[in-house]
């Protein structure tokens, strides 16, 4: 277990480090660079002050090692296009998407596991509805799920249509704060969360069908203990396995979705943080949001793994299953 | 399975194919007093559909009117160009949502289409060379394929496509998206053949092939890759409506077609912001068209699965 926790960790921070550096160079070797990005009144000496300014000039390798040697003392540099420290930059963006993400995981667990459960166990019209709706769920992608969403709260008012704060949210209390952000929240945590509870209900389903069918289930139930209880303290959590190992995929393709959410809501995240960093050449920044983003990769998966493990013995022993 | 999904597939090439003209107008046919026109209700006058022409009620608030006192033939019919009709509205330089739609569905159909082909080519070389050989080249390919799938595809996708030169003509960015995407989706491909191959090479076919004298091309080519055309075909279902969401996702933030194409991302981006979204809805009906996609090749793909439980 220490060993493979090793192993782990290890290929984490060679992902954040692959990661960040492979989004430097190619922000660096990208035609036009952050002066070029700036404004179009700019003579040509004046570009070439602004580069010298802010160490532009440098060849690459000199740059990088630069970059390297700072990132040693977890110093990230400085955004070109904020004037600001990249590690402060990321770091408010960083707890918005992490915020966002975190919730969207929880609507889709607490929806996606539920409904899996009672349509892999029981059966009539409401099952077949279930299962027909996550079918349509499984369809919608981000991109169209907060579009259509954007749409509805434009026409009904339900919640507001974008932001993560209304604009007023400067000197708010933190419990105006927290009521503020409750009532922004449920548009992108739900356009993210749609697909994923549905992939969720699908895979618990199955799951669950095929545990049920065990003998150590029919086992439980000859002793007398109720069909509920059989399903739940015995079927369900052999059924977690491959639900649990879905949850690690599922990361990747959170922080994708994210992304767009965040585009289409304006909700201000590290998406579009990095985004617009991007068509800036603002190479730092970049680099930074590239390695935030690889970190909570890496932290997501590892966490879903240790989940995995610490639920199924066989993996926790190294017992092959 | 493997003969729907071959179907499917044909189906959608040949619909991404003659779509322009099933279009009522060009994708660029601007009707400049037709702005943000809502969709036309076509009815039956005897026997032929026909519709009544818009007429504009309010200029300020942008309010069209049917007028009931004529009737318009449909455009397949009959042009004509002071009454058009939009079946399903017009956007906001007042061309026809219908017909960009349909110029659209072979921008980014045909994007996907040829993006899919490229990356379950790839692919399947990648992954049959890799399983056959073995070795450290095995090693090297499935490390690389391994990378590429852990980290987020949109991410990848738009850092590739930033990191190029912003503002290209169309046929360059079909191109080089075609490129992004194929780079990040061949390891989904490579991998289920790398194992199928790894499996299928000590088989007696291949034995038998070898000690003919058939060299490791023609075993490749011939009789290993053909062994896993079920999972390339699968693939390419499951690539295929991911590339379809990701040029709109890269149209939309504007790092895809420029806007003048008609692709699915770019009618997404001209849809504009909240306000006009509610007050033109029939704008974001290519959203429902890249659903449509995804749906269909969801249940294309779930439902031999019910069968076997």
């Amino acid at each position: 277990m220490g060993r493979y926790l090793l192993r782990r960790l290890g290929f984490a921070v060679l992902l954040v480090f692959v990661v960040s550096s492979a989004a430097l160079l190619l922000t660096r070797l990208a035609p036009g660079d952050f002066a070029a990005m700036q404004g179009v009144d700019l003579s040509g000496d004046e570009r070439d002050r602004l580069r010298e300014s802010l160490g532009l000039n440098r060849s690459l390798p000199e740059q990088y090692v630069a970059w390297l040697g700072g990132i040693a003392r977890f110093d990230f540099g400085q955004s070109l296009l904020y004037s600001r420290p990249v590690s402060a930059l990321i770091g408010e963006r960083a707890v918005n998407t992490a915020v966002l993400a975190t919730f969207a995981l929880l609507l889709a667990t607490f929806l996606g596991i539920p409904l899996g459960i009672y349509t892999g166990t029981q059966t009539g019209l409401m099952r077949s509805l279930v299962r027909a709706i996550s079918l349509v769920g499984i369809s919608v992608p981000p991109l169209v799920g907060s579009l259509a969403l954007v749409f509805l709260a434009a026409r009904t008012g339900w919640f507001p249509v974008g932001g993560m704060t209304s604009s007023t949210g400067m000197d708010l209390t933190w419990t105006q704060w927290l009521t503020d952000l409750a009532r922004h929240i449920p548009l992108p945590a739900l356009a993210l969360a749609i697909p994923m509870a549905a992939t969720l209900e699908r895979l618990q389903s199955e799951a669950i069908e095929s545990a049920s069918r065990e003998r150590f289930v029919a086992a439980s139930r000859a002793r007398g203990i109720a069909r509920a209880r059989s399903i739940l303290r015995h079927a369900w959590p052999v059924s977690l396995r491959p639900v649990l190992g879905l949850y690690g995929v599922m990361i990747g393709s959170l922080f994708s979705g994210s992304f767009v959410v965040e585009v289409v809501t304006s909700w201000p995240g590290l998406g579009r943080l990095m985004f617009d960093a991007l068509k800036a050449r603002d190479l730092f920044l970049v680099a930074g949001c590239a390695a935030t983003g690889a970190f909570f990769l890496a932290a997501g998966t590892l966490l879903a793994d240790l989940l995995l493990a610490y639920t199924d013995p066989r993996v926790r022993t190294g017992e092959n299953a | 399975m493997i003969r729907r999904v071959g179907i499917f597939l044909a189906a959608l090439t040949l619909f991404a194919l003659v779509a322009p003209w099933l279009a009522p107008y060009e994708a660029g046919d601007a009707f400049r007093g037709f702005l943000h026109a809502p969709p036309m209700r076509p009815h039956l006058d005897g026997l032929s559909p026909v519709v009544h022409p818009l007429v504009l009620a309010d200029r300020l608030e942008q309010r069209f009117e049917p007028d009931r006192s004529r009737t318009v033939r449909l455009p397949w019919v009959q042009h004509d160009d002071d009454a058009p009709v939009f079946l399903l509205g017009a956007d906001d330089f007042g061309r026809d949502v219908l017909s960009r739609l349909l110029y659209g569905a072979r921008t980014s159909i045909g994007l996907a289409l040829v993006a899919t082909l490229g990356a379950v080519l790839i692919g399947a070389l990648a992954g049959a060379w890799a399983g056959y050989r073995g070795g450290w080249i095995d090693d090297a390919i499935m490390r690389v394929a391994d990378f590429v799938l852990v980290l987020p595809v949109i991410y990848v996708v738009l850092v590739l496509r930033a990191v190029l030169p912003l503002v290209l003509p169309p046929s360059t960015v079909f191109i080089l998206v075609v490129w992004i995407f194929v780079a990040v989706g061949w390891p989904f491909v490579a991998k289920g053949v790398r194992a199928i191959v790894a499996v299928e090479r000590s088989r007696e076919y291949v034995q038998a092939a070898q000690s003919l004298g058939a060299g490791p091309l023609r075993i490749l080519t011939m009789h290993l890759i053909p062994a896993c055309t079920g999972h390339l075909l699968v693939q390419a279902t499951l690539l295929l409506p991911a590339f379809v969401l990701a040029e709109a996702t890269l149209s939309y933030i504007g790092l895809g077609f420029p806007e003048p194409v008609a692709s699915w991302g770019t009618m997404l981006a001209g849809a504009g912001n909240y306000n006009a979204v509610a007050r033109f809805p029939w704008t974001l009906t290519p959203a429902i068209a890249i659903f449509a996609i995804v749906l269909l090749t969801n249940l294309l793909t779930s439902q031999p699965r019910r069968n076997q439980a």
